[in-house]
């Protein structure tokens, strides 16, 4: 799956009004809460760069018991961008790019049978127990409407990912054969 | 503490094998998932463990009672008091309206018909369907339906809950409404659940999975046919 695409998403948490580095990071991970977290740094590298290519622009500075903090605010050919990128269908995988299969492909061809079903059994149980975690997320009484979306996606996913494994735990003898006749 | 038991459970269909000594324990108020591929057992399980079925050998013990050496009334009888069951289709009885479906298993055991359908307003409400408290299962969609079955299940506040594949029949969402509120209630309740599924994330909402294969416990937890080192399948 491609990466976030951070810029744009900091793009989009900017369409709304002019925000400091600090609340950016916080609106990001507040509403992506199943992504990985910001890093401070990331935040600046990146608006130094949309700034640079004139997405975003300064829009005034203060000071809150602390240094100086910029707000950055979007400009119009940075809504430009934004609309462009949000109109953009992301294409579907052509190929398989998961490291899960690569492994598998690999364990066949360099170990045995037993090799490849011990990781695919292994991962199978690391899934699962990963699915149920998510869905006690989501049956949380508590859980917002952005968590259980977020979660929604994640089990979509491994969902994918186990029934894949299942399958291929059925194949995985004959598969072997056909790899080293 | 362990409320339900199987000790080396057989059952045939025939000639046919579908369970060949399965042995499981279930605690009190715990959600356990049975899983395996089409034909592993499940369901014959959920049957035998419930009392809908007797099986040919072994024991099934609940509350530390043998049960299945128990006569078809008594059984029967157990079903109405302490256990719930709950099928893919829901089993509405058609003539009836929503309220008087979910009343009915009060009204079996006795009790007074105003208090029944209180009662059966209430667990509509719980399950978001109490505009159709007086509509037939005719006119209303699936879920709705199920909804219902699952009110009429836990009516009576069941110590034990048998659900067989539960939201089969209902697209991703609206299964997942149906099973989240369940086992949110379950919990409140400490109703032991005993869900069969063949889909992981149905599963997932257990505390514990018991993959069956071929009529076994699979601990492997595959609940597949995978063969042995080099073995031709």
């Amino acid at each position: 799956m491609a990466a976030v695409s951070t810029p744009h998403v900091l793009l989009g948490l900017l369409a709304g009004g002019s925000r400091h580095g600090y609340e950016l990071k916080r609106a990001h991970d507040e509403r992506l809460p199943r992504a990985r977290p910001l890093a401070f740094g990331q935040v600046y590298a990146t608006l130094g760069r949309l700034e640079r290519d004139g997405l975003v622009a300064a829009a005034g500075q203060d000071r809150v018991a602390g240094p100086d903090r910029t707000a950055y605010a979007l400009t119009d050919q940075g809504r430009d961008t934004l609309d462009q990128w949000l109109t953009t269908v992301e294409p579907p995988m052509p190929y398989v790019a998961s490291t899960l299969f690569a492994k598998v492909v690999v364990a066949l061809l360099v170990a045995d049978v037993d090799r490849a079903r011990s990781y695919l059994i292994a991962q199978r149980a690391a899934h699962a127990a990963r699915l149920r975690e998510l869905t006690a997320v989501k049956a949380d009484t508590a859980a917002t409407l952005s968590d259980v979306v977020a979660a929604d996606f994640a089990i979509a996913h491994l969902d994918a990912d186990l029934r894949w494994l299942q399958t291929t735990l059925g194949r995985v003898a004959d598969w072997h054969r056909e790899v080293h006749p | 503490m362990t409320q339900l038991q199987a000790r080396g459970v057989v059952r045939a269909y025939g000639p046919t094998p579908a369970l060949r000594g399965v042995t499981l324990d279930v605690a009190e108020g715990e959600i356990v998932a049975v899983t395996g591929p089409s034909g592993c057992g499940k369901s014959t399980l959920l049957h035998c463990l419930s009392g809908i079925l007797r099986p040919d050998a072994g024991e099934v013990t609940w509350g530390g009672h043998r049960i299945d050496t128990w006569s078809e009334a008594a059984r029967s009888r157990l079903r109405r008091t302490e256990f719930g069951v709950l099928f893919q289709f829901g089993q509405l009885v058609a003539e009836l309206t929503a309220a008087e479906n979910v009343a009915l298993p009060l009204l079996l055991a006795g009790t007074g018909r105003r208090e029944a359908r209180t009662a059966a307003l209430t667990w509509l409400e719980r399950f978001g369907v109490i505009e159709v408290a007086d509509v037939r299962p005719g006119e209303m969609s699936g879920g709705q339906q199920q909804r219902c079955a699952t009110a009429r299940a836990l009516v009576t506040e069941p110590r034990v809950l048998f659900a067989d594949e539960p939201t089969g029949a209902l697209d991703t969402l609206t299964g997942e409404q149906v099973l989240t509120q369940l086992v949110r209630l379950a919990r409140e309740q400490r109703t032991t659940v005993v869900l069969v599924t063949h889909e992981p994330r149905i599963a997932a909402y257990a505390d514990r999975e018991i993959v069956l294969r071929d009529g076994l416990v699979d601990h492997t937890g595959l609940g597949l046919d995978v063969p042995l080192a080099g073995g031709a399948r």
